[in-house]
C-alpha cells in the first residue's frame, strides 16, 4: 500500500498538468527505509526517443545530483511518478481517461528498484479529471496493484484502517 | 589506485548487502572486473556486449560516464564510482 499525503498527490497531478502533451516525470523522497514520501522533487524528462513525448527518462546528471543530496539528508526514493498522456496506442478506459498502468517498458525498468512504488496519474489534457494508481513488482518480477490511500498527514496513518473502530 | 564504488539496492545481493564497496582500477573497465572478482555476477549486471547496460547509470566523482568515455572512463585514486539504477518507461 502507498501511504501518502494530498498535499504531495497535489503535486504530482499539477506537474502532470503542467507537462501535458509530454510525460511529466519525478520521485517522491523520503526518510531511508520509511517507506514515507515527505517530498516531490520533479525531474527534467530526458527522453527525446519521441516527438510527442510519450515516453519518460530521468535526465542522468539531474538524477545524481538529487541522488546525492537525499544520501546526505538520509533520505531515499520512495516513489517513482509519471504521468500517462493520451496517444492513439494507448488504450483508453472506461472512464474515458488513459490506462494508468505499466507498459512493459515500465514494467523493465520497475524491475530495477524492488521496493520502489511506481505510481502513474493518467489524465487525457491540462483540464481533464485524472486517475492516480500505483504499482509494484513482486518477487517473481509480476506487477501488483498497490493501493493507494490519500491521508491530510501521516500522523496516524500507520495505525491501518482495520487496527481501530471507526469513531460513531 | 583504489575506488569506493557505491552500490544500488538492485544489486547488494552481490556484496552481501553492502551498500559500499572498494575496488581497484584506473579505469571504470578495471574496476569493474576487480568487482566481478570479489562479487562474482556483478558485472554481468553492468555491461553487456562491451558497453554499459541501458539499465544503469555510472558515475565516476560526478560525471555522468557515459559523457566521459564509458568504460574508458579515468578513474582517480581515492575516487567514487556510484551506480544508479536508469529510470524510464513510456511506449
Amino acid at each position: 500500500m502507498l501511504v501518502i499525503r494530498r498535499d504531495l498527490v497535489e503535486e504530482l497531478v499539477a506537474h502532470a498538468r503542467r507537462d501535458h502533451p509530454r510525460e511529466a516525470c519525478g520521485q517522491l523522497l523520503g526518510p531511508e527505509e520509511s517507506d514515507r514520501p515527505e517530498r516531490y522533487v520533479p525531474m527534467t524528462n530526458a527522453d527525446d526517443a519521441d516527438a510527442r513525448g510519450s515516453d519518460y527518462r530521468f535526465d542522468s546528471r539531474e538524477q545524481f545530483a538529487v541522488y546525492k543530496e537525499a544520501t546526505q539528508r538520509d533520505e531515499e526514493t520512495v516513489v517513482v511518478f509519471h504521468s500517462h498522456t493520451r496517444v492513439p496506442r494507448r488504450p483508453l478506459t472506461d472512464t474515458g481517461l488513459p490506462e494508468a498502468y505499466p507498459s512493459v517498458k515500465d514494467i523493465e525498468f520497475m524491475g530495477l528498484q524492488p521496493g520502489v512504488h511506481f505510481a502513474i496519474v493518467a489524465i487525457t489534457g491540462p483540464d481533464s479529471p485524472y486517475d492516480l494508481r500505483s504499482f509494484l513488482l513482486d518477487d517473481a518480477g509480476e506487477v501488483v496493484e498497490d493501493e493507494v490511500q490519500v491521508v491530510e498527514n501521516y500522523m496516524f496513518s500507520h495505525t491501518g484502517a482495520g487496527d481501530v473502530p471507526d469513531r460513531s | 589506485m583504489s575506488a569506493t564504488v557505491s552500490i544500488p539496492t538492485i544489486l547488494r545481493t552481490h556484496t552481501g548487502g553492502e551498500k559500499q564497496v572498494k575496488a581497484e582500477g584506473s579505469t571504470l573497465q578495471e574496476v569493474i572486473s576487480d568487482l566481478d572478482a570479489n562479487h562474482p555476477g556483478i558485472k554481468d549486471r553492468l555491461v553487456t556486449d562491451g558497453a554499459l547496460h541501458r539499465f544503469v547509470n555510472v558515475y565516476v566523482n560526478d560525471e555522468d560516464v557515459r559523457f566521459a568515455g564509458g568504460l574508458d572512463a579515468q578513474v582517480p585514486d581515492n575516487g567514487t564510482v556510484t551506480i544508479l539504477p536508469a529510470v524510464a518507461g513510456g511506449r
